[in-house]
Order: C-alpha cells, then structure tokens, then sequence
C-alpha cells in the first residue's frame, strides 16, 4: 500500500501472511479443544479465543495480499551476516544446554564469549575474562543478595 | 486542590524515608544507565527487575520502577546527541539537532538544554499528575465494566493502528500479544487454554519471558544480523563545557514550556506514545523560530523543545496507567504486572485503597526529577564513559542478564526456550517493520479486557447491544472506530 514502486510477488512478506494464518488456524484448534461447561454459558472461556482467532486470521490475509502486490518497505535481508548468526545461536544452544548442570556463571560466560565473537571481537581469552568476573558479580548479587533463584552449579557451589 | 496537597505532603513523608529515598535513587541511576546504554530500555530494565516483587514492598518496588523510567528519558538524550542512534524511539529528533550541535562543538550546550528541559517538563507533568488524577478517577469512578472495555478497545486501536507506519503490521503485533496474553488458566473457569500439553505453560506465559524476548535478544540477534560496517558509530566528545549561554536560555525555555504543554496532553490520553508529541514539538519550534534556516545544522530549539516534549509525555502515560489501569506504553504495560504481582488493580479505587503507596510514588517522581538533573549535569562525564562500552561486551551483557531474568523465574529450560523463539520473533519484527510494542500491551491488557468483557455480559445477561447503548461506551467505540477508519480516509484521498 504504501510503496507503489513495488511491484509483483514478495515472497518474504507472503510466507509471513502465510504463517499468521498457519498460527490463527493453530489458534482455531486449541480453541475448540477449550472444554465448555454449561454454567458459564453467558460468555465462556471461548468466546475471547473466537475473537483472537478472527483477528489473527483476518491480519493473515491482509498481509498475504500485501505480500502478493509486492510487499512494504523493510530492510533488505541480502546482506544477513549469517556467520556472527551462527556465533549468536551457538551461544544461546550451549546456554541453555549447561545452565542446569554446569551451571548460570559456565554457561552465561561462554554465551558472552559467543555473543562477543558475533560483534566482531577477536579476542575470546579477554572477552572470557571480563564475563567470568561478570557471570561472578551478577550470580552473587542477583542469586545470593537479591533473592533470585538461579540454580548451582561448578563453580556456584563454592560462592 | 487543598485536599491534593495535603495527600501529596503525605506522600513526601513516605517518599522520604531513606530506604523509599535509596530506591529512588537506584532507580534513577541504573534508569539513566539503560537509558544511556544503547539497545537497552526501560521496558527490558523492568522486566527484568520484576522478581523483585516478592522480596520488597509495593512501595518501595514502583518507586524504584517508576525512578528506572523517568531516568531512562533523560539517559536517552545524552546517546541520542553524541551518538546520533536514538536509544529511544521517541529521540530521533533530538538525534536530529543535537547531533549536529554536537559535531559544531555544541555538546555541552546541548546535553544541558535537555537536561535542563527534561527537569522542567518532568516537574510540569508531575505537576499534572497530581492534580489531574483525582479528576481522572472521579471520571473513571462512574465507568461499569462494558465502559472500560470500550476504552480498552479504543487503547489497543490507538497504540497498534494509529501510532506506527502500518495499521495492518500493528495490529498484527497486537493480536500476537492477545495470543500470548490467553495462555494459562482462565480466571473466571480455572480452564487451563493454550496449554499445548506442556506443564509449564499451563500457569501462562511470564511477561518476563515476552519482554526480555523481544527487547533484549530479539534485538540482539537483529543486530548480529546486520552486516557490520567496518568503523563503530562515533561517540562525539563534549568539548565545551556543560552550560548554556544567555542566548541558549533565551532560545530555550519556551520550547521547554511549550514541549511539556504538548507533551502532557498527549501522553495522558488513551493513546500514549512519545513520538507524536515530539514531532509536533520540532515542527512548532521551526516554524516559530526566527532562525528556521538553523534547523538541520543543529538548532538548540529543536532539542529543547522535544527534549521536553517527550518527558512530559513520559509523565502524562501514567496518568491512564494509574487512574484507569489502562497502559498505553510498553514501559507501563510491564508497570501494571508489577502492581498485579502484589494483586494491587490500578484504577479508581487504586487512589482510596493504596493513597499512601500512590501519593508517596508520585511524591518520588519530584524527588527523582531534582536527582536527575544533578546525575546529569554534574556527573554527564560519567555516562559518555559508559557510552563507549564497546558493541561486543555490551549484548554479551545483555544475553547474560537476559538469562538471570528468565532462568530466575522457575529455573526451567522451558523458559529460554520460549525465550529464544520470541526473541527469533522479535529478530523477524524488527526486520520486517512490525511494532513491537502493541505485543506487550495486548498481553497485559488482553485478559484485562476479557474480563470486563464477560462483568459486562453478566450483568446485562448476555446482551450485546450493552456496549452500544450505554453511552460512555458508545463513544469510545466510535472514537476507536474513528482513530481506526480516519487515517485509511486520509491515506485513500491523498492516493487518488
């Protein structure tokens, strides 16, 4: 709508109008699993599900049209920098896969170190220093001074 | 207006004390820090404070949220005028002119007119505040519950299809945030909905999980993404001393004056959002100027005036969020979860059963505001240091505190999962232009809705036409139906 310059099919925009649509339908399902019981006929639990599955969908198929005239001004992904993605994803996996045996500071220091490497920094034993006495500071203030549950773990038994 | 200030004397005893005063000054401190920091805001810097709830008290907990927001205003202009990438959205047009009065040597002048007008528009709309929240409850004290769902419907059409470059894209985002906000048990049936035959998501999805999803990793990940150019952006050097010239005055304190009467308004009604009034700002201050030829070379009016604008802004959103329970911000959407989190329900009857929890909380906004100017005057050398935090170490952070946020709530892996997913979300959100915001609101505000929804059915006995024939209702509906048609109007008949 708003660029007339564009014109033809953008793929990119459709398979987003496409996936509001794909989650309105998941949406429309759980809905009706919803179980209803007769004393609460008045509105029941269904009733806002109905109007959030109508609304996906109706957004689902204005974006969809959108995409299929051309698509709306957005960033160009050409120029994705899929490695420092990599780096990123990499880290956040191997976050979630430690934090519970090896522990919050093992894990958050190799997640910084990865993170780092995705910004472009070249130096991991100086990135690694700086976010272990980081990863440190923040588990004893945030688990043991602020009250927040963050587990234990390799070195957190020793704080 | 006597009985106003009499609440307010007591709500500076509360603010007053040395622990509610530590709070305050946390608050403004770590606010200003987020501020400063970009990438990071104070939607996120709450959100991940929110645990907090069940350590202090009521009190204490939103003083020190409510100290993290108006210090995240004034930290956001100091970025936006020395690095030129606005660490608020609402800052561009400071990034505008101040930048440019920065690469002239101007820094100094210009961090201090809107340190300066940020002080003078936070005292105005606290000012605004506290006289306007009486009136505004006695207003609200008549609303039934298919009144509030009306004005409900009329925020979420505001923030998701008025504000923002596309009614379609925000809308979207808004019923995502619906979505998320089903999630859980169903108050009034006990039903678990949306639960996918996962435990842990049977109790709902924390807001938490949403918030740090989509601001920190989200962001981080987008900005992974880009490509990186091969130089860092610039962090200008202050090079003249922080103060203004008796010109800079004399150019200065009507468009701070001017900002905060803009600014207010438009903060305090249903819609929000800073963006409008700080464009109307630039745009008043270059045509009343004398000057106009300086705008876009670094014209003190045009950071002046906005600087205000937006802090006014900033007070005036509290104004629904505490009188109405009605967040108009993402800031004061995740506000009103941490009243929730005490089962405290902002709204009318918030100022006769909590006075002295919302009194002293708006007696901590004056206090905090003269803390604020001495943060950042005085001590302004103290957050370019920060600035200069290089890109690599800060999102490292980041996703470090990110994971205390979440993993904290339950120590579930569920949780960073779901986190990851909404941050690859929010990656997805920022790259194709959809407003992240209107998430939030519809989380928070969506089961609110629901509810008045089903009070209102219940008492008219399942009559529809409730909503049409009372007529508050009805005419926040049509305004909603207005904010949503006009614009398309518009937009056809430029088109043709």
């Amino acid at each position: 709508m708003q660029n007339s310059t564009r014109s033809g099919f953008a793929w990119q925009e459709t398979v987003i109008g496409l996936g509001i649509l794909v989650l309105a339908a998941v949406v429309a399902w759980q809905t009706t699993l919803i179980p209803e019981h007769a004393v609460y006929a008045k509105v029941g639990p269904k009733v806002f599900p109905w109007v959030a599955t109508g609304l996906l969908a109706f957004m689902g198929v204005l974006l969809t049209i959108e995409g299929l005239l051309g698509g709306w001004e957005h960033e160009a992904s050409a120029d994705t920098d899929w490695p420092s993605l990599g780096w990123l994803c990499g880290g956040l996996l191997l976050n979630v896969v430690l934090i519970s045996n090896a522990g919050f500071i093992i894990a958050g220091t190799i997640l910084f170190v990865c993170t780092a490497r995705a910004f472009g920094s070249r130096q991991p034993l100086r990135d690694a220093a700086i976010a272990l006495m980081l990863a440190v500071v923040a588990y004893v203030g945030f688990d043991r001074i602020l009250g927040y549950k963050i587990g234990s773990g390799l070195i957190e038994r020793f704080l | 207006m006597s009985e106003t200030l009499g609440y307010l004397a007591q709500g500076f005893a509360v603010a007053l004390t040395p622990t509610n005063l530590m709070w305050c000054f946390i608050g403004v401190f770590v606010g200003t820090a987020v501020g400063v920091l970009p990438g990071i805001g104070p939607a996120l810097t709450i959100a991940l404070l929110l645990p907090l709830t069940y350590k202090v008290d009521a009190t204490a907990a939103l003083i020190l949220f409510a100290g993290i927001y108006y210090g995240a205003m004034y930290g956001g202009s100091t970025t936006s005028i020395l690095l030129n990438t606005p660490g608020e959205s609402a800052t561009i047009v400071t990034a505008m002119e101040g930048n440019q009065m920065a690469k002239r040597g101007r820094a100094g002048a210009a961090l201090a007119t809107a340190a300066i007008g940020s002080f003078v528009a936070g005292t105005i709309g606290t000012i605004g505040i506290t006289f306007l929240a009486e009136p505004v409850v006695n207003l609200a004290l008549r609303f039934g519950p298919a009144d509030y769902f009306s004005l409900m419907l009329l925020a979420f059409v505001t923030v998701s299809a008025v504000l923002g470059n596309s009614a379609v894209r925000g809308l979207t985002s808004l019923a995502v945030g619906i979505f998320l906000g089903l999630i859980g048990i169903d108050l009034q049936t006990g039903q678990p909905r949306f639960w996918f035959g996962i435990t842990e998501l049977s109790d709902g999805i924390n807001v938490i999980v949403v918030a740090v999803g989509l601001f920190a990793v989200g962001e981080t990940l987008y900005l992974a993404a880009q490509k990186k150019s091969d130089a860092p952006p610039e962090v200008l050097e202050v090079k003249d001393s922080i103060m203004m010239s008796r010109e800079d005055w004399a150019r200065s304190w009507k468009p701070w004056l001017r900002g905060s009467a803009l600014g207010f308004p438009i903060g305090a009604m249903p819609a929000g959002g800073a963006e409008i009034p700080t464009f109307l700002s630039y745009y008043i201050e270059k045509k009343l100027s004398p000057k106009p030829e300086e705008f876009g070379k670094g014209a003190i009016e045009g950071v002046a005036g906005p600087e205000a604008a937006n802090n006014a802004s900033a007070a005036g959103v509290l104004v629904p969020m505490l009188a109405l329970g009605l967040p108009t911000s993402a800031t004061a959407a995740i506000m009103l979860s941490a009243f929730q989190s005490y089962q405290i329900t902002p709204g009318p009857l918030l100022l006769q059963q909590q006075a002295s929890l919302v009194w002293g909380l708006i007696a901590s906004l004056y206090i905090g505001n003269v803390m604020l100017l001495v943060l950042n005057l005085p001590l302004i050398a103290l957050w370019v240091r920060m600035l200069k935090i290089p890109q690599p170490l800060l999102y490292g952070g980041i996703l470090m505190f990110a994971t205390i946020g979440t993993y904290g709530i339950s120590q579930s892996y569920v949780d960073l999962i779901l986190l990851y997913l909404i941050g690859g979300m929010g990656l997805l959100m920022r790259r194709f232009d959809f407003p992240t915001a209107p998430v939030i609101i519809g989380m928070i505000l969506g089961p609110l809705a629901e509810q008045n929804f089903r009070q209102a059915m219940t008492i008219s006995q399942g009559d529809m036409t409730v909503f049409l024939t009372r007529p508050l209702s009805a005419s926040l509906l049509a305004l909603g139906v207005l904010a949503l048609v006009a614009p398309m109007l518009v937009r056809l008949r430029r088109s043709a």
